[in-house]
């Protein structure tokens, strides 16, 4: 790992009521890479988010924005920072096209008029600067897009601020196999175009096809932060299901990953489980 | 993994290079397979309702009668244009019809009973429009309250109201000649009518030549010139007409008083729908009211004010209701507590579906109201002339008003088909 964290979150509690859905979260993102949060139905993994994101606040916690302790109570204060989350339900209005989307809330002007030509240029180029060649027009409508489509323009839309972090829950989640690769692509690229990807997924040959690191989260817990060429797709699916396996992960009386953790990793050797990557 | 999918046949790209007259056409057959109707369904209804009516009563193509389809649709339309913004929330305000009765009614009073001038008397009709309208918008947006619900309640009250500033159902005559230029006496010297039309050609000719020029400028796809040429002839031909038929004596005794010149209210619905055009279309306002029609939780999620946006249609809607009252006031020369009832609120809601703003929220354009309008006029006028009962021309106006909602449900069931998901 090289040099600052973009994001780091130590420490990280958060309770609904009597529900204490996330434990003491330890969470590490770095610019240039795609980081995959993986974890059970349940898990906690789109709270995690939405807490990195100021939709929920957290209870307790640190949380470090390239190097400085910043505070995220709402959903402003990320954006400011240049967090964005592209959300498991899209968010999109079908009745606009491309760019009226990719701009919504946030419309260029010159005076009280619309300057619809900064935007549609704007949008054009950050969707070829993502190579996206899928979209005929931006002043497409998307209700005519399909789900990679419109996933890609949820995406876009992310990346036309300047953000630092961009969120991604389940991009491919509902999507057929084409059009998974190619947002999968288009998550390469962001991390390639030097953003800090946050890729939630249940499904491990994507985690493993795009991401540099892994972090499982189990019932709550960071069970294991690892990079991804250091684990095998068995050991992931046992620390989600579990939340360890053999060293890597909770340990019975629930240790903190203190640095000595890191040995953990020469114990990746169990007969069988390095074939998958 | 670098296999981009093309799911479409390319055409100009997102940056290329301007679109010819062959691509521009195929765009349009494209959209109206995919269900976006447009304006189509009401000038083809409009066409054949002109047709019928002119082989059937040649009254009603005399130029008289053309004047007095103005005269008679222009509150209607006007209405409609404000429920397009509350039908584009995917809401409904059924009390349109009676607040501008209300509006009309304080009109009345404060001009006769009063004695207010006329301009300080409108603009009590149309500020009491805008209090009721953000009387209901709080009510639905902040309470929660069913729109359906608050503007039935709000249609039962109105009437009351009404009632009750008129005095138990008296009739009071309007005799001011400022309210009565604006629907009944009003008209423009032929000469500035034969100007008008020539700036209003100009100037619609300079925006398009323009937007194309910057668009092309900056590499963006643009209209070709011959889309361009043919709108220009378009609207020239329409305007031209018009103004030429208006301008045409139409008095009946031409000896005794001549009657010549575009009635004062084309002129009002004209700048209206300019207006309004401009605020849904160029505006910030405007993309985000079609955004909370589309999917109010984007739209909040883009940090819109998403109650803000609902409150204020229902202000715009009674504000222009409130116009509405006003120019009936003018048309009928006197105010009764039936003023906007009957069947006004459901011919304003039947324009502005007929002229293809949809009842599911999200689509509506102003000029949706000014065709849909039209057409209702149209219907009216043309039976009247024909000597059907009203009982007929309502069940003629219901169907119209079905079949406009059954191309609205079916055109989005289309879209929904033709959208890949
Ligand atoms: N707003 C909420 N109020 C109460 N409980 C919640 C709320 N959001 C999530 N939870 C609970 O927190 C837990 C984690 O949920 P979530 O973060 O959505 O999991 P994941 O995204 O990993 O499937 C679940 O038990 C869920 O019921
Ligand atoms: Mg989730």
């Amino acid at each position: 790992m090289n040099g600052t964290p973009t994001l780091e979150i130590r420490g990280l509690n958060k309770s609904f009521g009597p529900v204490h859905v996330l434990r003491d979260v330890d969470f590490t993102i770095h610019a240039g890479q795609v980081t995959a949060l993986v974890g059970d139905n349940g898990a906690g993994k789109s709270t995690l988010v939405k807490c990195i994101g100021g939709i929920y606040p957290m209870d307790s916690g640190q949380c470090i924005f390239e190097g400085r302790p910043v505070t995220v109570n709402h959903p402003k204060d990320a954006a400011r920072l240049g967090i964005e989350i592209v959300h498991q339900d899209l968010a999109l209005c079908d009745n606009l096209n491309i760019v009226e989307n990719m701009f919504l809330g946030r419309e260029r002007r010159s005076g009280i008029v619309l300057d619809e030509l900064t935007m549609e240029r704007r949008a054009a180029e950050t969707l070829a600067s993502l190579s996206v060649r899928t979209v005929i027009s931006v002043r497409q409508q998307v209700a005519s897009l399909s789900g990679g489509q419109r996933q890609t323009v949820a995406i876009a839309k992310a990346v036309l601020w300047n953000n630092k972090v961009v969120i991604l829950d389940e991009p491919t989640a509902a999507l057929g196999v084409a059009q998974t690769a190619q947002v999968l692509e288009l998550v390469r690229r962001l991390a390639d175009n030097g953003l800090a990807v946050i890729l939630i997924s249940h499904n491990m040959n994507d985690v493993f096809a795009v991401s540099d690191h892994i972090a499982a989260l189990y019932l709550g817990r960071m069970a294991a932060q690892v990079p991804a060429t250091e684990v095998t797709h068995a050991q992931v699916v046992e620390l989600i299901t579990s939340g360890h396996s053999g060293p890597l992960g909770l340990q019975s009386q629930q240790k903190a990953g203190s640095p000595e953790g890191s040995d953990d990793l020469d114990l990746v050797t169990d007969p069988g489980k390095g074939a998958q990557r | 993994m670098k296999a981009t999918l093309q799911t479409t046949r390319p055409r100009a790209s997102a940056t290329g290079q301007p679109e010819t007259l062959r691509d521009y056409l195929r765009d349009y057959v494209a959209r109206l397979r995919g269900g976006e109707m447009g304006a189509l369904p009401a000038v083809i209804m409009l066409v054949f309702l002109c047709t019928f009516f002119g082989i059937a009563r040649p009254p009603f193509l005399t130029a008289l009668n053309f004047a007095n389809l103005f005269t008679q649709g222009a509150a209607v339309t006007v209405i409609a244009m404000g429920l397009v913004f509350v039908l584009l929330l995917g809401e409904i305000d059924l009390s349109a019809g009676f607040a501008s009765g209300v509006c009309a009614s304080v009109l009345a009073v404060l001009l006769v009973n009063h004695q207010w001038p006329w301009y300080a008397a409108i603009g009590a009709a149309i500020v009491t429009g805008a209090c009721i309208g953000l009387v209901l918008g709080v009510l639905v947006a902040k309470l929660g309250i069913p729109s359906f619900v608050v503007t039935l309640a709000a249609f039962l009250a109105f009437q009351g109201i009404a009632l009750l500033l008129i005095d138990n159902g008296t009739n009071i005559s309007i005799t001011d000649k400022a309210i009565l230029l604006i629907d009944s006496s009003g008209k423009v010297v032929p000469w500035i009518g034969w100007t008008l039309c020539t700036v209003v050609i100009t100037a619609f000719t300079a925006l398009q030549v323009m937007r194309r020029r910057s668009r092309v400028r900056r590499g963006l796809q643009a209209v070709p010139p011959s889309v361009i040429t043919i709108r220009v002839l378009t609207l020239a031909g329409l305007l031209g007409a018009s103004v030429y038929a208006l301008n045409l004596d139409r008095s009946v005794n031409p000896l005794l008083a001549s009657q010549r010149g575009i009635p004062f209210i084309v002129v009002i619905v004209g700048v209206l729908f300019v207006f309004w055009t401009f605020v849904l279309n160029r505006t910030a306002y405007g993309r985000h009211v079609y955004a909370v029609g589309g999917n109010r939780e984007a739209a909040r999620r883009a940090g819109i004010n998403v109650d803000r946006i609902r409150i204020s249609v229902f202000v715009i809607c009674s504000t222009m209701a409130a116009v509405g009252g006003i120019i009936a006031a003018s048309r009928d020369n006197s105010v009764d507590p039936n003023t906007g009832g009957s069947n006004v609120l459901l011919y304003a809601v039947g324009a502005a579906v007929i002229g293809g703003t949809s009842l599911f929220g999200g689509k509506g354009r102003i000029i949706d109201a000014v065709l849909g309008g039209a057409v209702v006029a149209v219907i009216n006028n043309g039976m009247g002339l024909m000597m059907y009962s009203p009982g007929q021309k309502f069940i003629v106006t219901g169907s119209v008003l079905l079949l406009a909602a059954t191309i609205d449900a079916i055109s989005r069931r289309r879209a929904s088909a033709a959208g890949l998901r």
